[in-house]
């Protein structure tokens, strides 16, 4: 039986490099011995990816893209299709999941400066994987077509139409009408289920091939390559299967879904922030929600976009305020040439990096909770102020990050 | 973003807005295992709210099923249109701009209302907030929904609630009328029912209970299937975890 596989492997092996890639990618991919908490998000995030991709595809086989049958449909799966309702749970939590698993990820990288050269690659595709997937999210937010998902796209549509000149013809272009309506739906449906999926999909392989030809950072950022045995394999790395998959990946993995689940099967519209009560109602072009706010994953950039509140050189505050927004998203990109460190792990880094990370942690919070109420001026300066402290954080990294005072670097990694 | 802002974005303006006043909600606790409740409610409704409000996403015999109610009873009974079939979604005759005329609004399809609202209460506190205003069109208004534009359906199995008033002694020892200021308790004014319904108050609330009760069932009638899979899922996670964890710890001891 062993001698058949065998027989089997070495054909295939002569054809195809099954074993080969399975060896470079799982069982002699050698990554660091001190992997943390903040290691696991990134195969939790390939969890949920699996999870939205499953779910999704069974979702369309129920659900009517168009504008006079979306909403309809989306209660005939929840009450008509055999276990249609836990399809849609896992669906619409998975989404919220995907952000939660994916900022934690984020963070890690700025935690430990896993963006810093050779990483630079790995960085950038996570940043477009990360805008794909707010791509994603804001397409598949219109598809049951409740009055949030309605009004909710109405407004980020419409923001196309602050760009001076071309703007309002943008907006109808996006919208193939003059207003939100079926054509628009459906056309999201396509870029939701096909389209962005697919793009999403090339990303995430470009970012782990990335990552699999540099080797993974870890919480000292000592470069592990530096010492290796006679075989030429890293002394302080393990083989990423069965050590990193099993070992310590499986049971976060249970922990992760018990946490998943516990939401799912008890509190699947997250007390109006996972699905908002307005979307309970079908889409209505007459009847505004009292407050339009996205879901809380966009939350933090609303808030600035809501932040600029006053014209410049002839352009109206909206403009702007589209500005900081897409400053904001676009910013993070630049970051491996940002930091000036000759450290990667905030471990090493000095005061100034440890205060700048706490301020941005701090104020990415606020902004996302402000982003979820109605403005006063007071909450609108705050989230000034915020919005600031977000951009001053890479603005000024190349300062902080080259004037202040670093600690020594082992020569090997530190064990917990 | 300010509504008023959001409106000048989108170039479009508010549709009158529903004058909905915050007066504190009552609270009502549902419970979807009390199946006489959901019966009962269920009964309500078909007799009294489905003239005008559909629940049209939910079907009969899914109704019929997860409320424990034969088929042949609630084809006899509960079903009123010969052509409509036990596997028919729960949807009225009502033409939405003749209501418009009517109403000055189109009924609102009740299937995801207590969802809409975020909680049960909205509906039970609007069943228990009409009163008398001989200035609307049907003779009644309502605390919670100021100035509605539905008529009090349940008036014959409650009676007419009327506003209580704190009359004032006037120096002669006889009592003003109109009364200037009413009852005010919780932040809610009080109710006093004249007495022409059929029921007392407490088969009234009942009746305001059963049907908000069904409505809450209506909203998400895999509820109860959820929680109670919901549980099995969590303790075999947690079961699960147990080896995940021995297994886990085997590997790292090797390179701790």
């Amino acid at each position: 039986m062993i001698a058949a596989f065998k027989n089997f492997m070495d054909w295939i092996d002569a054809r195809l490099p099954v074993t080969e890639t399975y060896e470079k990618h799982m069982s002699k991919y050698y990554a660091p011995k001190n992997f943390n908490f903040w290691y696991y998000f990134g195969v939790l995030g390939f969890i949920v990816l699996v999870n939205q991709l499953m779910t999704g595809i069974w979702l369309t086989m129920s659900y009517n893209p168009t504008g006079e049958g979306a909403f309809a449909s989306v209660e005939y799966i929840m009450r008509d299709v055999e276990f249609g309702w836990l399809l849609r749970y896992m669906h619409s939590t998975g989404a919220s999941a995907f952000f939660v698993v994916v900022y934690l990820h984020m963070f890690r990288g700025l935690l430990y400066g896993s963006y810093q050269k050779p990483r630079e690659l790995i960085w950038i595709f996570g940043m477009l994987i990360y805008v794909a997937l707010m791509a994603e999210g804001f397409f598949g937010y219109l598809l049951p077509w409740g009055n949030m998902s309605f009004w909710g796209a109405q407004v980020i549509v419409s923001l196309a139409g602050a760009i001076p000149f071309v703007g309002e013809d943008l907006a109808v272009w996006i919208r193939g009408d003059f207003n939100m309506s079926g054509v628009t739906l459906n056309r999201f449906f396509a870029l939701h289920v096909v389209l962005v999926p697919l793009v999403l999909l090339v990303l995430v392989v470009l970012h782990v091939l990335a990552l699999h030809e540099v080797g993974s950072n870890n919480p000292d950022g000592v470069d592990i390559k530096k010492n290796v045995d006679e075989d030429g394999k890293p002394l302080d790395a393990i083989p990423f299967h069965p050590y990193y998959t099993i070992g310590h990946d499986l049971p976060a993995i249970v922990v992760f879904l018990f946490i998943f689940c516990a939401v799912m099967f008890f509190y699947p519209d997250g007390g109006g922030y996972l699905i908002e009560h307005p979307n309970y109602e079908p889409a209505d072009p007459l009847k505004t929600p009292d407050l339009i706010a996205p879901v809380w994953y966009y939350t933090p950039f609303y808030s600035m976009l809501r932040a600029a509140t006053f014209p410049l050189f002839g352009l109206d505050a909206k403009f702007w305020g589209l500005v900081v927004m897409a400053g904001a998203i676009a910013i993070p990109f630049v970051l491996p040439w940002l930091d000036k460190s000759p450290v990667r792990s905030i471990r090493y880094k000095g005061t100034p990096s440890k205060v700048f990370l706490t301020l941005f942690v701090i104020s990415f919070f606020i902004l996302g909770y402000l982003g979820t109420v109605h403005p006063t001026p007071i909450k609108t300066m705050i989230a000034q102020i915020c919005t600031a402290i977000y951009y001053a954080y890479f603005l000024l990294m190349p300062w902080y990050t080259s004037v202040e005072a670093t600690k020594p670097v082992p020569e090997r990694l530190t064990m917990p | 973003m300010k509504l008023v802002s959001a409106c000048l974005l989108f170039g479009l303006s508010l549709s009158v807005m529903a004058a909905e006043s915050t007066i504190p909600l009552l609270n009502m606790t549902p419970d979807l295992d009390d199946k006489a409740s959901l019966q009962r409610g269920a009964k309500t409704y078909m007799n009294y709210c489905l003239g005008c409000h559909s629940l049209q996403y939910q079907r009969y015999e899914r109704t019929a099923n997860d409320l424990g109610i034969p088929h042949d009873l609630i084809l006899e009974h509960l079903i009123f249109d010969p052509d409509t079939r036990i596997g028919s979604l729960i949807e009225n005759s009502l033409s939405l701009s003749s209501a418009k005329t009517w109403f000055g609004a189109a009924p609102p399809d009740l299937t995801l209302y207590t969802s809409l609202k975020g909680t049960p209460d909205y509906i039970y506190t609007y069943l228990k907030s009409f009163y008398a205003d001989p200035a609307r069109p049907f003779g009644v208004n309502n605390l919670l929904f100021e100035n509605v534009g539905m008529p009090h359906v349940l008036l014959d199995l409650q009676g007419l609630p009327r506003k209580v008033c704190k009359t004032k002694l006037e120096a002669d020892g006889s009592t003003q009328e109109p009364c200037e200021t009413d009852v005010i308790v919780d932040g809610r004014y009080m109710l006093e029912v004249d007495g022409s319904g059929s029921m007392s108050p407490d088969e009234y609330d009942r009746v305001a209970y059963d049907l908000t009760n069904f409505l809450y069932y209506v909203a998400e009638p895999t509820r109860q299937e959820r929680e109670r899979l919901g549980v099995y899922v969590l303790l075999f996670l947690a079961f699960f975890f147990v080896f995940t964890y021995l297994l886990g710890r085997e590997y790292t001891k090797e390179f701790h």
